[in-house]
């Protein structure tokens, strides 16, 4: 095994359960590299939903808590809240965080709560078989929309950005320096910070919506589907449809944090 | 020159590092693990840049690049 997973990860629980090519084990490679960077294992808290990316945490040897289905964020806000000093990171995935967990996303991003969510959009619900999630492309197959996908998909970066989050960066697991130097300035960044790893689940999204049970012309063709930020800049954004923009997307350092904000108001509580 | 290991115990033969190597330098060999899965092989160590893009995308912590003592003694 590398180095870095010896050294990371809990060797009893080995190995992954995650399918062959699954993109939920490079994004793991990526969080912890990112932590291994930053030396802040022994102060980060991992909090997973339900879903195959909510297993991403259980391998990491470090504070982990696996919740309920759509719910990460909701007990992630009670950890960072009881002890702000921590380094809250969540994962989750499209379904987890946007369907059943949609209330607590955005609020979570409204309040500005200081967690890092990264959000693994593999475009379905995968472990549970198939069905249609909030991110299934329109028009696109699922065990639930056997004809096409009549639904219009969430932006998940575009969602949060309108309901406050502070940083929000998006790529592919095809990038992993890039996803590892985001994810690193996420868990920098006081307040709410979105790491958006479109990934492949070449299980079910590549078998049922694409065609390709292969992971690598899938993650191809999921790359062939993106577009730089600087270069979407400059392009008619009617040719933006259909297209994930990916790049860091957005860094306001001015909004003020959830535990802060709060800390101030209950100092006016108790004078 | 590199030294590139493919840990059998965990891989479970993507070919993601094949495919994202810019260098060329891994190829899917015939051998199997246990588990029934292709392992890749270091068709040409000496091309590697070790740039470590086979280490970050692998899923598994499978693969391991590092700088071989040997051939750095001489």
């Amino acid at each position: 095994m590398n180095p870095i997973g010896e050294k990371y990860l809990r060797q009893s629980a080995l190995p992954f359960l995650w399918c062959s090519g699954c993109g939920n084990g490079t994004v793991l490679n990526a969080a912890i590299r990112a932590i291994d960077e930053l030396g802040i294992i022994k102060d980060v808290a991992l909090v997973g939903g339900i879903g195959c990316s909510g297993w991403i945490p259980v391998y990491v040897k470090a504070d982990v808590m696996h919740t309920l289905h759509g719910r990460p964020l909701a007990f992630a806000t009670g950890l960072k809240m009881s002890n702000p000093q921590r380094k809250v990171i969540v994962f989750s995935g499209d379904g987890d965080c946007l369907g059943i967990g949609g209330n607590h996303f955005i609020h979570a991003a409204r309040r500005n709560l200081d967690v890092t969510v990264i959000l693994v959009n593999n475009q379905i619900y995968g472990m549970t078989g198939g069905q249609v999630s909030p991110c299934t492309p329109q028009e696109i197959k699922s065990k639930t929309s056997v004809y096409g996908n009549p639904e219009t998909p969430f932006d998940a970066a575009e969602l949060a950005r309108a309901a406050g989050a502070s940083y929000i960066s998006r790529w592919t697991t095809a990038h992993p320096v890039q996803l590892h130097k985001a994810i690193t300035g996420a868990i920098e960044h006081e307040g709410f910070a979105l790491v958006e790893a479109l990934s492949q689940c070449p299980t079910q999204a590549g078998r049922l919506s694409h065609g390709i049970a292969d992971p690598v012309q899938l993650l191809d063709k999921l790359k062939s589907q993106t577009i730089g930020l600087k270069k979407a800049q400059k392009t008619d954004p009617e040719d933006l449809q259909g297209k994930f923009v990916i790049g860091n997307l957005l860094k306001n350092q001015e909004a003020l944090e959830f535990a802060c904000s709060y800390s101030r108001i209950a100092a006016k509580a108790v004078c | 020159m590199s030294k590139i290991t493919v840990d059998e115990t965990y891989c479970k033969g993507c070919a993601l590092c094949v495919h994202y190597c810019s260098k060329e330098v891994l190829e899917l060999s015939t051998q199997r693990n246990s588990k029934g899965y292709a392992i890749p092989h270091a068709k040409d160590a000496a091309k590697c840049s070790q740039c470590g893009i086979c280490e970050r995308m692998c899923p598994d912590f499978a693969i391991t690049v590092e700088e071989d003592e040997k051939c750095a003694q001489k």
